[in-house]
């Protein structure tokens, strides 16, 4: 008999705010989680403005009363936050969530034997990188701590949180840029489909807002730049007026959990992960296929692996960046697929819109979004869709929410290299 | 207490995130105060950096606790 896939736990770290219940209910409210940056020189920038996760010292809009508010002493000591770069913090915290959530930690050898941990991150330590090699040149290299690997490998976010929770099957790691998120879940599942282990905590993680990583991404003319002074318009997926994407950071992490064992335990389950798709490019090192031949192929194959036909997908999270390029690119790949079934009765989103692009982790944390739409049956707007750039059937949700039963979501991640990746969660049963 | 065992313990204390009154001279880093092997390393860069001096590798691995430090820094010093 097939090893099936619950989603049992959840956890978010994301610019609307640190928690899934406080996350959620902002989206689905179509409020803007970016920001004038302000804790670093920006002026000189083209794009001054970062989707940023808000903490308690202020930065991302954050303040020390506000609801879900990002705290890293309730994650880390200060003592341990100098050994991580932000991205780990990230992750362990969302870890922290989502292994609460799905109340999974087990104490028994064989149980932590059968528990892996599979966390990504399209960059990993940039900050520490950025760091380290200002201090190399200004100071030498006697003055290179020990901290400094450990704290930026991308596979130090699944070694922490395992040694964390003594979780000791799989140890493993994606690196696929923006399609990184999608990849964890996906990989994660085939490991419990496969018997590598009956329990995985997976997701991506990514903390690249910083003056190297702006500036690098408008290096490669990706970041939106005419919205300096109105940030919270400026990732508008679909839009006439995008002219890039916003980037974020924060985590997204889910427990993936073999159906018979989260069921004899008794646990909540949010979905079953039923399809993964995967397809390659071939084509640029930044720019999508224009005939958005990746995407299609690798929704194509998550419906195959799902024995689903497109008419029974209820809901799309789409990849939509917001970039001039690719959001059309992506819509048309959908209506090719799904032909009559790319209806009105469709309806695909850009989360994007309310939280920016989370790169590494933004197909962990849109995986989530799909979960919880199929648990409220609900799907989040795609804010700032005033003007839709083109004409579609699909109901691209603009500005509001759309209330309507979610037995099947499918999510899309795609990036830079060509890599892309499609999941479909649908309702347990 | 000599300049040098305040300083030393301000360090300790600040690095190991320890509470001050354990940082007796006897105090192992390793047994006593939680550190591991990355950092008595971090530890021996704190202590070249406010004392000004160079601590090579193969008498950082003498330091083991609090008194060895404050020891082998007076006699550099």
């Amino acid at each position: 008999m097939k090893r099936r896939v619950a989603v049992t736990g959840l956890g978010l770290v994301t610019p609307l705010a640190t928690g899934v219940e406080e996350t959620w209910s902002r989206l689905l409210e179509g409020r803007s989680g970016a920001n004038k940056i302000e804790n670093f020189e920006a002026s000189d920038l083209a794009c001054q403005i970062a989707a940023q996760v808000p903490r308690v010292d202020g930065r991302g809009g954050g303040a020390a009363d506000m609801a879900g508010v990002f705290d890293p002493e309730q994650t880390l000591s200060s003592k341990e936050q100098r050994r991580v770069d932000e991205f780990i913090l990230y992750a362990i915290a969302a870890a922290d969530q989502a292994v609460k959530d799905a109340n999974w930690t087990p104490e028994d050898e064989e149980s932590r034997l059968r528990t892996g941990v599979l966390i990504g991150s399209g960059i990993g330590g940039l900050q520490t990188i950025n760091d380290a090699a200002l201090e190399l040149e200004k100071s030498g290299p006697r003055r290179i701590g020990p901290f400094v690997i450990p704290s930026l490998l991308i596979n130090l976010a699944s070694g922490q949180v395992s040694i964390r929770y003594g979780f000791k099957g799989p140890n493993h790691a994606v690196v696929t840029a923006c399609s990184t998120g999608a990849h964890a879940i996906g990989d994660a599942s085939r490991f419990i489909q496969r018997g590598d282990a009956d329990v995985m905590i997976t997701g991506g993680a990514e903390a690249a807002i910083c003056r190297l990583g702006i500036a690098s991404f408008v290096g490669c003319r990706a970041l939106s730049t005419h919205f300096n002074d109105r940030p919270t318009e400026a990732s508008r997926p679909y839009d006439k007026d995008r002219d890039g994407f916003v980037m974020g950071e924060g985590a997204g992490i889910l427990v993936l959990e073999e159906m018979e064992h989260a069921k004899a335990r008794g646990a909540k389950i949010y979905a079953e992960v039923v399809g993964y798709g995967l397809s390659g490019d071939a084509h640029h090192i930044t720019a999508p296929a224009e005939d958005g031949d990746g995407g299609y192929r690798s929704m194509k194959a998550a419906l195959e692996d799902a024995g689903l036909a497109p008419g029974d997908i209820d809901y799309i999270n789409a990849h939509g960046t917001s970039t001039p390029l690719g959001d059309e690119i992506e819509l048309r790949a959908v209506e090719r697929l799904f032909g009559e079934a790319a209806s009105a009765d469709l309806v695909m989103s850009s989360t994007k819109s309310s939280i920016g692009h989370l790169l590494g982790a933004a197909g962990a944390v849109e995986g989530a979004f799909c979960a919880l739409a199929i648990r409220d049956g609900v799907c989040p707007p795609t804010i700032n869709l005033d003007n839709p750039s083109v004409e579609s059937r699909i109901n691209l949700a603009p500005n509001k929410k759309v209330e309507k039963p979610v037995k099947a979501a499918l999510s899309n991640s795609f990036g830079f290299g060509g890599t892309n990746a499609s999941v479909v969660l649908v309702a347990p049963s | 207490m000599s300049d040098v065992q305040e300083r030393v313990k301000k360090i300790v204390v600040e690095h190991l995130d320890v509470e001050e009154d354990k940082v007796k001279p006897e105090a192992s880093f390793i047994d006593d105060l939680g550190a591991d092997s990355l950092d008595n390393v971090e530890l021996v860069m704190a202590f070249e950096e406010e004392f000004d001096i160079e601590i090579p590798d193969d008498a950082a691995e003498h330091i083991q606790t609090v008194g060895d430090a404050v020891k082998y820094i007076e006699e550099k010093k």
